[in-house]
């Protein structure tokens, strides 16, 4: 992992502008004139209430989304990237099939991919449900699988779009474990949770997104002690926010 | 992926090939009627004729109307129908170059055995049919353009008769079909002996009425004009002509039997 | 009904004797419909799942055509590819007319609907749930085609027993266009229509007995694939 970490110092993935974004679906404002960059290797947390568009935000920075308003730049080369979603979505196949299928995808030698994929099994704690049809494992296995294929994929920069909402606690320490070796091997994190206290366990700094607006974009330690807005203070708090 | 896709490909070839390969002796393809080939007759005689001048015929049987028109399109080398009057036009048209006569046979009526119309003591077939359509006796009628369709209509016109009605039904169907549901609604029903006798759901029906001239069924043989459709197999075509015309073609369909019976009289020229 | 204990006797007759003119029946038969079924598969396949991912003006129309086109009487099919394959027609100079090609195109022409428009189904329901991990991963949606196709393979695989269903079990078009030829185009079903036009119902429920046994010996070979797969890949 250390020369990883050489290879990868975080100042070489590009940062991330969002300028003016807005996404507009039959006539309604699901995000607006959002403006934020993202730098450096750092894991952002992005919370904020049901439908506040923070899985919208995380579609359109990945790609998934063309926005209707404003744009997405990198500034510099495009990193790779990968992204976790809340519920995994796994190919008909093995857990090691759909390893070897998105490493395929990667352009790696056919030689190469199960040796690799074996590896990330191992690694993930799947070694021994490497046979297993990918979609009757648990949803913590599931998970802990969608985690393995973004590893192999070495992305500099992973969304995580709720990624424990579904889990039971041991297999939600399991995906915290899995972000903070991202983060360590040079990965750059945006990820959006529910729990607070996740959010305070693995966040640098925070989004605060509510109604489709940025409300906040701060250091985690001053989101959590001293909120700037009202909403999010709420939020905090437990209270619903508008 | 690619490479399975590759194989498949191939494999697909290959099978293709194979459906589409036939056996590569020379051959023609004739448009004959159902009632020819259904009666066995082609069965007992293209061996013969293939055994003497080594050319395959292929029999693609259908309805009188059909056959013409398959001919008229230039998908079959020779034609082999009963409709003399519609053969002439064909000549006239200029699609055949020669029609000759063949062979006949005759067409029979068929009824259910109680004869509820009294058609067994006609005289002749016209008073057959006037007993059918006075009787109002349900008929099960080809009415599907074919020769005995055409032949069937002839006669009702020469008997006066304009059949219509509850009784009259046309099926638009080939012989066979039609004796099946003349059998199942115990209906006269006019046929062509051979088909009769080789037929085998009979039911109820029995034969009650034959023997008349104008039941007589000639089949004519054509050959194709080689000005409207220079790419048919004239030369093989001709030599399938001049053979059912010769001795040993008219004998070999006098010697044609079913169940005893004769049921083609050759009467080439 | 005395004719159909004889029918089944005769079906048995039939099977046990291995009669050598059936035999070319049962071949014959065979390798038109699977031969039309292969490539209706290999054009039907890609052709509904590329209709299934991609949208463009007039592809409703072309859906609506597509699933119509999946009741297409036989007898209309067999029409359509006389008239092309005629020798007065566009394509006669092929001299396919009466022969076995002529009879794939046919039921071609009556597969390659069904299997599109139900492939166009299955990949669409697929592709709504892999759609966001397969853009995330980078794919392309001409790459998408093989990875929807290979997941949604055993949906497709009773798709393509569909299209053999109604490619053994057609009749209208094979007798148009192959002339149901003693020998070379005569099929299984030509065969039934025949002996049923001769009057000799027994041969030709017997005939039709040994038709249903084939298509029922593909159905379940395909069938044991499709679970064992479906066991190994839950």
């Amino acid at each position: 992992m250390n020369d990883m970490l050489q290879l990868h110092t975080p100042a070489c993935i590009a940062p991330l502008e969002l300028e003016g974004l807005g996404f507009h679906h039959r006539g309604q404002a699901l995000l607006s004139d959002l403006c934020l960059r993202l730098d450096g290797c750092r894991r952002t947390l992005v919370l904020g209430p049901n439908g506040a568009g923070k899985s919208l935000l995380m579609r359109l920075a990945h790609g998934l989304l063309p926005p209707t308003h404003g744009r997405v730049r990198w500034q510099g080369e495009i990193p790779r990237q990968a992204m976790v979603f809340q519920r995994p979505v796994l190919l008909k196949r093995s857990a090691l099939d759909n390893l070897c299928y998105a490493l395929g995808v990667n352009g790696t030698p056919w030689r190469r991919r199960r040796p690799l994929a074996r590896e990330a099994l191992e690694r993930f704690g799947l070694g021994a449900l490497a046979r297993r049809p990918a979609r009757v494992l648990s949803g913590g296995e599931q998970q802990r699988l969608a985690l393995a294929r973004a590893w192999l994929l070495e992305p500099r920069m992973l969304f995580l779009d709720e990624p424990t909402s579904a889990l039971d606690p041991a297999a939600i320490k399991a995906v915290e474990d899995a972000v903070t070796d991202f983060h360590r091997r040079g990965t750059r994190i945006l990820m959006s949770t529910h729990d607070l206290h996740q959010a305070r366990r693995l966040a640098d700094e925070v989004i605060f997104l509510c109604g489709g607006r940025l409300l906040e974009h701060t250091p985690a330690e001053r989101f959590f002690t001293a909120p700037a807005t009202p909403q999010a203070a709420a939020f905090l708090r437990g209270e619903l926010v508008w | 992926m690619r490479t399975g896709l590759t194989l498949a490909t191939l494999g697909l070839m290959g099978l293709s090939m194979t459906a589409v390969a036939q056996d590569e002796a020379p051959y023609i393809t004739l448009a004959s009627t159902t009632s020819t080939e259904n009666s066995g007759l082609f069965d007992a005689i293209i061996p013969q004729f293939r055994e003497a001048s080594g050319i395959a015929v292929r029999v693609v049987a259908v309805g009188t109307g059909q056959a013409f028109e398959i001919a008229r399109r230039g998908d079959a080398d020779s034609l082999l129908v009963h409709d003399t009057e519609g053969e002439e036009r064909f000549v006239a048209d200029g699609y055949a170059s020669e029609r000759a006569d063949v062979m006949y046979n005759d067409f029979v009526i068929i009824g259910p055995a109680e004869d509820p119309a009294g058609i067994r003591e006609a005289e002749s077939v016209e008073q057959a049919f006037s007993r059918i359509a006075q009787a109002e006796a349900p008929f099960a009628s080809r009415g599907d353009d074919s020769g005995t369709n055409r032949a069937e209509l002839r006669l009702w016109d020469a008997a006066g008769i304009e059949p219509g009605g509850e009784w009259y039904r046309e099926l638009g169907s080939g012989m066979g079909p039609t004796l099946n549901t003349a059998a199942g609604m115990d209906a006269y029903v006019m046929s062509d002996r051979a088909t009769w006798v080789a037929f085998d759901n009979r039911q109820n029906l029995e034969l009650l009425f034959e023997g008349d001239e104008a039941l007589f069924n000639q089949y004519g043989s054509l050959r194709l004009s080689a000005e409207t459709h220079p790419h048919l197999k004239h030369d093989l075509a001709a030599q399938w002509h001049d053979w059912l015309l010769s001795d040993e073609g008219q004998q070999a369909i006098a010697a044609f039997e079913v169940k005893g019976q004769q049921l083609f009289f050759p009467n080439a020229d | 009904m005395p004719q159909h204990d004889s029918a089944f006797a005769t079906a048995l007759a039939l099977i046990l004797d291995l009669d050598p003119a059936l035999l070319g029946i049962v071949v014959l038969s065979l390798k038109v419909s699977l031969t039309a079924v292969l490539i209706a598969a290999l054009l039907g396949l890609p052709l509904g799942a590329a209709l299934a991912l991609w949208r463009f003006p007039g592809r409703g129309v072309l859906v609506v055509v597509l699933n119509a086109l999946m009741g297409l009487p036989p007898v209309v099919a067999g029409l359509a590819v006389y008239l092309l394959l005629s020798r007065a027609g566009p394509l006669g100079d092929l001299g396919l007319l009466f022969t076995p090609g002529a009879m794939v195109v046919a039921q071609l022409l009556l597969v390659l609907p069904i299997i599109a428009a139900l492939t166009r189904q299955q990949v669409e329901e697929l592709h709504l749930e892999y759609r966001e991990q397969l853009r995330s991963l980078g794919l392309s949606r001409t790459r998408m085609i093989p990875t929807l196709l290979w997941d949604a393979r055993l949906g497709l695989m009773t798709v393509v027993l569909a299209g053999f269903g109604r490619a053994s079990a057609e009749v209208g078009a094979v007798m148009i266009v192959g002339g149901n030829i003693d020998g070379v185009t005569r099929v299984m079903t030509t065969a039934i229509v025949l002996e049923t036009s001769k009057g000799n119902l027994p041969l030709a429920l017997g005939l039709g007995i040994v038709l249903l046994g084939l298509v029922a010996l593909v159905n379940a070979a395909a069938h044991l694939v499709g679970e064992t797969a479906r066991r190994r890949l839950g």
